[in-house]
């Protein structure tokens, strides 16, 4: 890498990242503690000639994002706990519409107000489940600013490639930390483009009809070819059907397009996990203090490890399998009361084995808190 | 270009109830249009969720059908990317006004170039006859079978107030007013709000006794009369219809343009 060097929060790395992966359209409304993300965008986008709007609450902001997109701009949104609950209709709108764009989440206490201003991991089952019905998701996450800005480009070049909504899960921690970035040259991580139809003026286009590889060439709304888009189930021109066939293959399609393409999708680091005893698995900003408390305890000589999710979904449960197979003990750091808990019990072989290391109460788990929950795992007592 | 030549005729005849107003709103769309010469590639129509909102679907323009009551602002979102087209955004009562309240007050005062219309029959439809917030009080609906207590919003009133620049009411019994009505709307340079009084015979006519269709058609005409009439000042219970508001203001996607130059020039 040979670009800028930059000393930036978390929320500031991420509006870096998403400008360099081509963003031109932008709806918030202020929320701590993703409020800094919505400033930088109202004056960093109108200097590339990009839209920022500042909508009457996160309803609005989403569905002006999904708007904007279906004109063939690259959009996002920025939100916390609640305005992300209140964006969960519109979510759903574009996982059923298959309409690109990138949703930030940074994470606070909750539920309700909760703790505005404090760290928290507990959306990410939220993540997954916030929208009625059926559907598959894509939710990324990342432990230092660096990581923000790739998996942020990342989550451009998925929406992109799978035509979905893809959520960016980060927290209070990484959002407000400094710590330095290094903006890559433009070329330098490659970005996915809208795939636009070869369909020429007056052929019919089919803004549902899958290619043989499952993707939807778009056409741009506003363009020559006109189309309806709908959140009920439709057919291959986008029109509202109730037919047994059309219902079931839409539903299969969405949840297939996302969840037969877990490998391309899944992001991750690995820190001495090959001979670990005790595994960790962490994410976000609880896997920067699992990486000091594993870093640190090899100095001692203990077989531990750690594997650092970045894609929460769709679950890499693969890759946690193989990797948690010559582990005697699996631990999962994490600032929730154990949602990724539940899934890697669910992926690995022996889920007794299975352990939660985790704060929830506004403060960021630290080595000593993990180190202690592992003592008390391994018998040895605090 | 034929009137038919704007809809998409292989989804007809429409879902409409016999005897429901939509169907004019549709036709006085189209004819507004027509006398426009608005080319179908530059319309985008908006639409939410309920008995309006299927209008979108038998246009044949660029047509967004999106979820209960937010079609403002998704429109929002279509407009500030492609200032270029031309917006229409059909709404119902219960749809624009309680669900979409708060995007419908917001995009008045943001005064941003799109058509809202208001397909205004003071019930929910779709879900069989539920009180709508333009109901009015001392109405019947299936969640009010004692009586509505409900006082209800005027929209001209309370789009006025939110600071849309052009205010009209049109009914679709006046089916000449209502292209002209709509046409001056589409026209204007800013955020024009049109309410059209649509009869729902099947729902709020049964409620509320108001006989046939036909009686309901005619009471659009015998209880409405233009702005300013003889007719308001004997009788105040008459409905005005007309255009209440057609002014000049900054209008938002030319005001972030604006914005734009500023940013590139770093002031």
């Amino acid at each position: 890498m040979g670009g800028e060097l930059r000393f930036v929060q978390g929320n500031e790395a991420c509006v870096e990242a998403a400008l360099y992966a081509g963003l031109d359209f932008f709806a918030g409304y202020p929320i701590t503690p993703s409020t800094e993300i919505a400033e930088l965008m109202a004056e960093r986008l109108p200097r590339k000639g990009g839209t920022f709007l500042q909508m009457e609450d996160e309803i609005a902001s989403i569905c002006a994002i999904i708007g904007a997109s279906l004109t063939g701009r690259k959009v996002m949104t920025a939100t916390s706990g609640p305005g992300f609950s209140l964006m969960q209709e519109g979510l759903g709108y574009a996982i059923m519409a298959e309409i690109p764009c990138v949703i930030v989440d940074v994470q606070r206490g909750g539920p309700s107000t909760g703790l505005p201003t404090k760290v928290s991991q507990g959306d990410v089952n939220q993540a997954r489940w916030g929208v009625h019905g059926d559907h598959a998701i894509v939710a990324l996450t990342a432990s230092n600013h660096q990581d923000i800005f790739s998996i942020t480009v990342d989550a451009f070049n998925f929406s992109e490639t799978y035509r979905t909504p893809v959520i960016l899960l980060f927290d209070e921690v990484m959002a407000h930390m400094r710590e330095r970035l290094e903006v890559p040259e433009p070329g330098e991580i490659p970005l996915v483009e809208r795939l636009k139809t070869s369909v020429k003026e007056g052929v019919d286009y089919h803004p549902y009809l899958q290619r043989e590889d499952g993707r939807l060439p778009m056409s741009d709304f506003g363009g020559v070819h006109r189309y309806n888009v709908t959140g009920l189930f439709h057919d291959m021109w986008g029109f509202p059907s109730e037919n047994p066939k059309v219902v079931h293959e839409l539903l299969r399609h969405l949840v297939d397009k996302i969840d037969n393409h877990v490998d391309k999708l899944t992001r991750y680091r690995e820190y001495f996990v090959e001979d670990a005893e005790m595994l960790l698995i962490s994410y976000g900003s609880s896997a920067r203090s699992a990486l000091h408390m594993v870093t640190d305890r090899r100095q001692h000589g203990e077989s531990v490890g750690l594997l650092e999710l970045q894609t929460l979904w769709p679950f890499p449960s693969a890759l946690v399998r193989e990797k948690t197979r010559n582990a005697r003990y699996v631990v999962v750091v994490e600032m929730n009361m154990g949602q990724v808990l539940q899934s890697v019990k669910a992926a690995v072989e022996r889920p007794e084995q299975v352990f939660l290391a985790n704060r929830v109460d506004g403060v960021l788990i630290t080595p000593a808190d993990i180190r202690d929950i592992l003592r008390l795992i391994q018998g040895k007592g605090v | 270009m034929p009137a038919r030549d704007y809809i998409r005729e292989r989804f007809f005849p429409h879902i409409w109830c016999p005897g429901c107003g939509h169907g004019i709103v549709l036709n006085g769309l189209v004819r507004a249009i027509e006398n426009i010469g608005l080319k179908k590639n530059d319309i985008v129509m908006v639409s939410g969720i309920g008995c309006s909102s299927r209008i979108a679907g038998y246009m044949d323009f660029h047509t967004l059908h999106t979820i209960h009551g937010r079609a403002l602002a998704f429109a929002i979102g279509v407009k500030m990317s492609r200032p270029d087209l031309t917006l229409l955004v059909p709404m119902g009562d219960g749809d624009a006004l309680s669900i979409g309240g708060n995007h419908f007050i917001h995009a008045c005062r943001r005064n941003i170039d799109m058509t809202a219309i208001v397909m205004n029959n003071r019930v929910y439809g779709m879900t069989g006859g539920q009180y709508s917030p333009l109901s009015g009080y001392g109405t019947m609906a299936t969640t009010a079978p004692y009586t509505n207590i409900d006082q209800e919003f005027d929209v001209v009133s309370m789009a006025t107030a939110g600071g849309a620049t052009f205010v009209a009411r049109a009914t679709a019994y006046h089916v000449q007013q209502l292209p002209d009505i709509l046409e001056e709307a589409i026209r204007h340079k800013g955020f024009s709000v049109v309410e059209v009084m649509t009869p729902c015979p099947t729902y709020f006519g049964r409620k509320n006794k108001e006989g046939s269709a036909v009686d309901m058609m005619e009471n659009l005409k015998t209880r409405t009369t233009p702005i300013g009439s003889k007719a308001k000042q004997e009788n105040p219970s008459l409905i005005e219809r007309g255009i209440f508001v057609k002014k000049e203001l900054p209008e938002y996607c030319a005001e972030y343009q604006r914005i734009v130059e500023r940013a590139m020039k770093g002031k």
